[in-house]
């Protein structure tokens, strides 16, 4: 049986010239309706000048030694807890099988590497992680209102525990609260937003960090 | 129930546009002549008070929008401007804002009406459909709007909310971005929202177009279940007899509204909402409007995880899955009885069903680790996981099952011989 024209080419047999036309004339306007919607999607992704508050510069000076600060970057809030030798004790001392996520959710590194406490800082003295909730995205209490049981934070929302290396301890929240790219652009002024091989390979001035473990 | 259409133009205008456009045909025949089974009760008339209530709400929607600035750090002060300075804007704030509760009582009513008498049986499914469709974009505007007045509520709402989507492997993060256009809820995500929430209450009158279309095909099921065979003694025309009856029934309910929206605007609302958003500070206790309630308690529900769904994700699946589940209802309800009427021991599950709902609702409200009335021990949690299990149980084990065990009581033969008594 052969076809002339036009009919699909069922039973093995070969595409005639209008199959080819037809696959052609779909893939194209598929391909072209794909190009034409993208924009229309991408304009809802974070814009230029948005992008661009990505980076911003905290003098950590006034922290003093236990106390903390939280800033806002990129419209949400970032703890810096200036840690007591106490603290960083407290958070190198836990094995890494009493943390529930033990990654070390620390952007400067790669995804896998453990969850020890100097993975997730430059200098062990000064913690910097971003201050959502990894459960749902509430602000944890700090030092202001309530430490929680492992002495870090806690989530009043659904009763979240973090440790004083910002790493969850107890309850719904699945991971660490993740430590943004940033580096000391001097002894105490950090820069979030850059890893500080991004920022070397910007031309910035990078400070010797001293905790850093990778 | 469309039939042959009894529309007889009488002027000479009415000749002319007929026969060019027969949109007086149209109204006629779906609103005045419609055959409608002569035994609705009044669970029948909240599809009314539904298109009744969606116009509410467009009105003074545009209205609002007229006055309210969707900008982060003007947004919660055009609100309060709004309710304080704006000519009767706290009427029109107060209509809006209670409109969307009222209009959510009237559509829980009208669909636990379709689950008992069985509604979305053959043929009417995408009837059913069209319906479930409606529900999820009004939550979905339900939701847009809540954030609108830029109150703590309304953007930690909006945080845990599409946290949520975050839960998704892989793609979760930067939906979430896309999502808010920044790396946060902010000026971007309340300024989409607002736009978006005044785009789909249009979409909602386009659905609902579809879900009368799709009603008026097969015509109004009734409360025994057992279709029209003979419109002239099984039926009525629409008017006079459901319009008078639709608008007493609009009437009261719009009397209720009233008690709401003059004497306690704010009693449905939350008083964090009357502070600005800042989102630096949590609110001790986040909860979402009280339509939501039930879902939000089988979000939380699940607590632990099952096999590679951590439960986190876990909880956003079953949350969705709540209502998703609604769309292939009609077919997991193997029963060819539509009316529960008929169905003595599937009607105790339905019962059943709805204090499940009402529960989750409760459960939703409360802190998952009080105890319930004070039984120590005995946590809303628990409570809530048991009824989150019957939620789903009715939908996947009791009504297929029963469909098939259960014997069903004597129909009547018609629905005049059931109403009249003379078959």
């Amino acid at each position: 049986m052969t076809e002339e024209n036009g009919a699909p080419g069922v039973d093995g047999q070969e595409p005639s010239r209008r199959d080819f036309i037809y696959i052609a004339a779909g893939g194209a306007a598929a391909v072209g309706g794909g190009l034409v919607a993208w924009p229309f999607i991408d304009q809802m992704n974070p814009a230029a000048d948005t992008l661009a508050l990505g980076s911003i510069r905290v003098d950590v000076s006034p922290v003093l030694q236990g106390s903390e600060i939280t800033v806002m970057w990129r419209g949400a809030p970032v703890f810096i807890r200036h840690r007591t030798e106490e603290e960083i004790a407290a958070a190198r001392a836990v094995e890494l099988s009493a943390l529930p996520d033990e990654d070390a959710r620390n952007d400067n590194l790669p995804a896998g590497t453990p969850g020890f406490d100097a993975n997730r800082v430059l200098r062990p003295e000064y913690l910097i992680v971003k201050g959502n909730c990894t459960h749902l995205g509430c602000v944890p209490l700090g030092l202001n209102a309530n430490t929680g049981d492992y002495d870090g934070w806690y989530c009043p929302c659904h009763g979240s525990h973090y440790d004083t290396s910002a790493r969850i301890r107890r309850g719904p929240a699945p991971e660490n609260l993740p430590v943004p790219d940033y580096f000391f652009e001097t002894e105490t002024v950090v820069k979030l937003g850059l890893s500080p091989e991004e920022a070397s390979a910007a031309g910035w001035t990078v400070s010797e960090n001293d905790g850093a473990v990778a | 129930m469309s039939g042959h259409s009894t529309y007889e133009p009488k002027t000479g205008f009415t000749r002319w546009l007929d026969s060019r456009l027969p949109i007086v045909r149209l109204g006629w025949d779906s609103f005045v002549d419609f055959p409608t089974p002569r035994n609705l009760n009044y669970w029948w008339t909240f599809g009314g008070i539904l298109a009744v209530f969606l116009m509410i709400q467009i009105i003074t929607g545009i209205i609002l929008a007229m006055h309210y600035v969707p900008h982060e750090a003007m947004a919660f002060e055009s609100v309060e401007r709004i309710r304080r300075d704006v000519n009767f804007g706290w009427m029109i704030q107060s209509m809006h804002a209670n409109g969307a509760a009222f209009f959510f009582v009237a559509v829980y009513l009208h669909m636990f009406r379709g689950l008992y008498y069985g509604s979305y049986k053959a043929p009417r499914e995408i009837l059913w459909i069209l319906g479930v469709v409606i529900y999820l974009l009004m939550m979905a505007t339900a939701f847009m709007g809540y954030v609108l007045p830029w109150g703590q509520m309304s953007y930690w709402g909006a945080m845990v909310i599409t946290n949520l989507i975050g839960a998704l492997p892989f793609v979760g993060d930067a939906i979430r971005e896309w999502l808010w256009g920044g790396f946060s809820v902010g000026q971007t995500t309340l300024n989409r929202f607002f736009s978006l929430h005044y785009l789909l209450p249009f979409i909602i009158a386009g659905v609902v177009g579809l879900h009368i279309w799709a009603l008026h095909v097969p015509g109004n099921g009734n409360p025994l279940g057992i279709e029209v065979k003979d419109t002239k003694k099984d039926a009525l025309p629409f008017h006079p007899y459901y319009t008078v009856k639709d608008g007493f029934a609009i009437i009261v309910y719009l009397m209720i509204f009233a008690i709401f929206v003059f004497f306690m605007p704010n009693v449905l609302g939350h008083a964090d909402n009357f502070i600005e958003a800042n989102p630096l500070s949590t609110p001790a206790h986040i909860v979402p409007e009280w339509y939501f309630l039930p879902f939000y308690a089988i979000l939380r529900a699940i607590t632990f995880d099952i096999g590679p769904i951590d439960a986190k994700l876990g909880g956003v699946l079953a949350m969705f899955g709540a209502i998703a589940i609604l769309f292939v209802l009609p077919w997991l309800d193997t029963s060819k009885v539509r009316s529960m009427r008929f169905r003595p021991l599937t009607r105790w599950f339905f019962i059943f069903f709805v204090l499940a709902a009402l529960g989750l609702g409760w459960c939703g409200a409360k802190n998952p680790d009080d105890y319930v009335l004070g039984m120590e021990g005995f946590k809303f949690l628990y409570l809530a996981q048991f009824l989150t299990l019957y939620y789903f149980a009715y939908f996947i084990v009791i009504l297929p099952v029963l469909g098939i065990v259960e014997k069903p009581k004597e129909r009547p033969a018609s629905i005049e011989a059931a109403v009249l008594g003379n078959a």
